[in-house]
């Protein structure tokens, strides 16, 4: 169980009152300052371009865009798309964190990072992957899906199935289990025991995952572009076509006004549904609860036949087709697209080999990872506090809220926004290298706050109350109450995190210098590129950034278990 | 209690690391910065050194502003930077339209000196925004003439974006091959064709754009409906529908005729040699020219204009194919071998003249909607 110290320390007077409110001052603002600067200050900027005119507001712009059939079509279109996507990824996603966080099989860690893999592909791959299966000719060409709704579906659960999986499962294998056994031995069937007992305690960490699955689908945009073609744009393709292409500020400021307000709506939703659920839970802190997969109807069988199948059927298949395409040259079967990652691509196509590509997007990795864990933990801790005072309690539920808009803005806003704020010293950076860190780090940070906070909100606030009655400064409170939850839930966020900055591809690719270009920006470099040594190569760094990914995920992973026995 | 202890100093050890990684990564990355900045700068030492002895008239830093194809020889770049003192700095934000777009939203605030990469569909806008200073080089080619936009941008390289056609398909299927537009609403064409949206990519708008030259801008529209009719397919880039749809180049796609570029065939040579196994429609070709320009409020403008004068160079034209896949605007230079065999211009490619293309737009890209979207 988890740690209460009883014993009052000697240093009791250390982190009491002035410094326990100075701590929590620090810790609100840090990530206020942080994504201030970075986030809202340049979003703003570039809406208010949008809706000013010669210094008044005019907000005219509203009822000409929203009076246009095609505006409406294209709200349609997301929200169908984004609820479609979730409920799928969210049917799909909790018997994979049963599968692969309750029980425990032979090579799980590897399927476990694996899942993660397609969370982190650039979008330009994986879309080309998708529809040279679906295309008509392709291996899957006679399911007729090449361009339809179902094809952008199943591209979004693909990428989003790790999050529901992940986010879940790290609450499901810390579950008590004797709660569900106490209601089997009084009589519950399995079905009964999980939707009473279990679903209920898991309340929490679906809703978490079901809103950051749906502002992913909502803000879906290179996925969208290409599997959808020309028939289903969304608000967040729209965006960037009225902003890249034609400079109509005007238009993507109303369509970014709407996909806040979509995206504040449905992280109501979710609170909402979140409070009615909250519960301190009975949480194990070691997750020794494990018990080996029993494939035998009643039991185990169904889950685990559905994750089998979504994880060979949707994620394996798209996958494998890139490695074997990968190896593929016009010679025939051979590594040289591999081996010619340490070139610059046929007649230099790149400014740098892929290799050198890679450890920029290391380096990146690293920085953001950093900046989104100091961030969002912070996040975290202030979110779940449980304060009495009305007031408090409502400031801690718009903390929670506010950090999770950088997932619910266009990052063709961020990215135009960057350029009209960051031009003067000290932020001059709009040519720095370090923008992009930071542009990943706030793309990470509602993951990280995702990550840590459903595990620090269930930790029972009895055992803080009884440890400060015990005499335990604030400070030690934190360490020796949440400390341990918070180490093992940073396995998880540190994993996310690294994960994303490595992949993200819509803000990075504004920011990035062309002499410091990361994987994902050379990859959709090379395939945009005629001939088949580019091709070949962009598949071959294709698939080293998959297999980094899933190394990354697997270490975290690793890295949480050996604390989490330790 | 042991236990406690041994993880609260755990816990401890592991804050401590993560702060060290902070600090280490952080100032690791500075460093990293400051030393790219010479390291892959590729005059290295020398340009860092002017940089900080001399940052007035011959020295300092010129940032060149351009769109993310933008490739040139190392050993030009250096050479540019060790004769003019001058380091260089990339940005790259974005393709053609995205970086226009920028340059306006960033005119009080100039992201660099000089800009490369402004092309014909979007040229009147940076003009009618007055991102750009006067300037024409001395020894601008007597060639550029025919591209000519006023005083404020100089016409650097051009390339023709053409349907392509697979060679191989139509022998295999004995059907012949297409010549002209009007052929692709024929029904033995029906269902073979992909082309990319004007809206998102930008060889779709020349595409659109070849079409109003040929229809005329009242007449386009019924064409696109009989393409449509005929089983066009549209998707939303070039690279997805060259390597997936297109049944010529690496994946095994049903289409035989692609919106591509005159060059493309160049690139799909045999490695035994030989004939390419696509070809270029060039009666179906619009020219897209790019342009580099002085920024207004450049903070180094003489190293802009020297930079213009650079690009029209000889040694950078004849850099250009081989880097940029596009074709010099001084037609006195030589092409690489296979470009001259495989991948000749169009005689008389199509032409919207640039106001026109500003005014119209988005309204034909409206239209353009309206009719294949539904």
């Amino acid at each position: 169980m988890a740690v209460v110290t009883g014993r009052p320390l000697p240093d009791r007077t250390f982190f009491r009152g002035g410094a326990a409110a100075l701590f929590w001052v620090v810790a609100a603002a840090v990530p206020l300052v942080f994504l201030g600067t970075f986030f809202a200050w340049p979003v703003l900027t570039l809406l208010a371009r949008g809706v000013m005119t010669d210094g008044a507001l005019d907000l005219s712009g509203f009822a000409d865009v929203l009076s246009r059939d095609r505006t409406w079509r294209v709200i349609g279109m997301t929200l169908a798309q984004s609820a479609v996507g979730t409920a799928a990824a969210v049917v799909l996603g909790v018997p994979g964190a049963y599968v692969l966080y309750r029980c425990r099989f032979r090579g799980q860690g590897l399927v476990r990072a694996f899942v993660t893999v397609p969370f982190v592909l650039p979008t330009v791959v994986v879309g080309v992957a998708f529809r040279a299966l679906l295309t008509d000719g392709g291996p899957l060409g006679f399911l007729g899906l090449d361009g339809t709704f179902t094809a952008v579906v199943l591209a979004l659960v693909f990428f989003n199935y790790a999050v529901v999986v992940r986010t879940v499962g790290a609450l499901w294998a810390r579950l008590d289990p004797r709660l569900e056994q106490a209601a089997r031995a009084l009589g519950a069937g399995p079905v009964r025991a999980f939707v009473t007992v279990t679903l209920p305690a898991l309340g929490p960490a679906i809703a978490s995952a079901a809103s950051v699955v749906f502002l992913f689908c909502a803000t879906a945009f290179g996925v969208v572009m290409v599997l959808g073609g020309v028939d289903y744009g969304t608000v967040e393709t729209e965006i960037w076509v009225q902003t890249t292409q034609f400079l109509d500020l005007r238009a993507a400021a109303v369509l970014s006004v709407v996909q806040v307000a979509v995206v504040t709506l449905a992280l109501a939703a979710a609170t909402a549904s979140r409070r009615r659920q909250e519960r301190a839970l009975r949480l194990q802190t070691d997750s020794l609860v494990r018990q080996p997969l029993r494939l035998r109807p009643g039991a185990d069988l169904l889950p685990a036949v559905v994750t089998a199948a979504v994880v060979l059927g949707l994620l394996v298949t798209p996958l494998a087709g890139l490695l074997v395409r990968s190896l593929r040259t016009p010679a025939g079967w051979s590594l040289d697209n591999y081996i010619a990652l340490g070139t610059t691509g046929g007649a230099n196509a790149l400014t740098v080999t892929v290799w050198e590509a890679t450890a920029n997007s290391l380096r990146a990795a690293v920085d953001a990872t950093v900046l989104a864990v100091v961030v969002g933990t912070l996040v975290a801790l202030i979110a779940s506090r449980r304060p009495r005072g009305r007031t408090a309690k409502r400031a801690v539920g718009l903390v929670d809220a506010l950090f999770m808009l950088p997932l619910g803005v266009s990052a063709v806003t961020v990215g135009f926004g960057f350029l009209l704020t960051l031009d003067t010293p000290p932020l001059d950076l709009r040519t720095s290298p370090i923008l992009v860190p930071i542009a990943q780090a706030v793309v990470a940070i509602p993951l990280v706050v995702r990550s840590v906070l459903p595990v620090l909100r269930a930790v029972d606030p009895r055992l803080r109350q009884a440890a400060a009655t015990l005499g335990a400064t604030p400070g030690r409170v934190l360490a020796t109450v949440d400390g341990p939850f918070l180490v093992r839930a940073l396995g998880l966020a540190v994993g996310f995190a690294f994960a994303v900055s490595l992949g993200e591809f819509g803000a990075t690719s504004f920011l990035a210098r062309p002499d410091r270009p990361t994987l994902p920006v050379v990859i959709f470099r090379l395939i945009g590129r005629p001939g088949a040594e580019n091709y070949g190569m962009a598949l071959a760094a294709a698939v080293v950034l998959a297999t980094l990914t899933a190394t990354v995920m697997g270490l975290a992973e690793r890295l949480r278990t050996r604390e989490a026995t330790g | 209690m042991a236990h406690t202890a041994t993880r609260l100093v755990r816990t401890g050890v592991v804050a401590v690391a993560t702060l060290a990684l902070t600090a280490c990564t952080l100032t690791g990355n500075g460093d990293e910065t400051a030393g790219d900045g010479t390291d892959s700068a590729p005059a290295g030492e020398d340009s860092s050194a002017a940089d900080t002895e001399d940052g007035g008239d011959s020295g300092g830093t010129l940032t060149v502003v351009t769109h993310d194809s933008f490739a040139l020889s190392e050993e030009l770049l250096s050479g540019f930077e060790a004769e003019t003192g001058y380091t260089l700095e990339t940005v790259a934000p974005g393709d053609a339209g995205a970086l226009v777009n920028q340059l306006v939203l960033t005119a009080d605030s100039p992201l660099g000196d000089v800009v490369y990469g402004i092309d014909n569909a979007v040229a009147a806008r940076a003009v009618g925004a007055d991102v750009l200073a006067p300037y024409t080089p001395a020894d601008q080619p007597a060639s550029a003439d025919a591209y000519d936009l006023g005083d404020t941008l100089t016409p650097v390289d051009m390339g023709d974006v053409c349907l392509n056609v697979d060679h191989r398909w139509f022998a295999e299927h004995d059907v012949p091959e297409p010549q002209t537009f009007a052929d692709l609403t024929e029904e033995d064409y029906r269902d073979l064709t992909v082309v990319t949206n004007p809206a998102t990519s930008s060889p779709g708008l020349a595409f659109l754009l070849a079409t109003v030259d040929e229809f005329g801008e009242d007449g386009w529209q019924d064409y696109w409906r009989d393409l449509d009719a005929n089983g066009l397919k549209v998707v939303d880039s070039w690279s997805d529908a060259y390597y997936v749809d297109f049944s010529g180049s690496e994946g095994a796609g049903e289409r035989p005729i692609v919106l591509s570029y005159a060059s493309s065939p160049a690139a799909e040579v045999p490695e035994s040699g030989g004939e390419p196994r696509t070809g270029a429609l060039l009666s179906t070709c619009f020219r897209q020219v790019e342009y580099a320009g002085v920024l207004a409020g450049a903070e180094n403008p003489r190293g802009a204009r020297a930079f213009v004068d650079f690009l029209v160079s000889t040694p950078v034209q004849e850099d250009i194919p081989g880097q940029m896949y596009m074709y010099p605007v001084d037609d006195s230079v030589g092409l690489p071998q296979a470009w001259r065999q495989h991948a000749p211009l169009a005689e008389e490619p199509r032409a919207v003249d640039p106001a026109t293309v500003d005014a119209n737009r988005e309204d034909w890209i409206a239209a353009w909607r309206e009719i294949v979207v539904g």
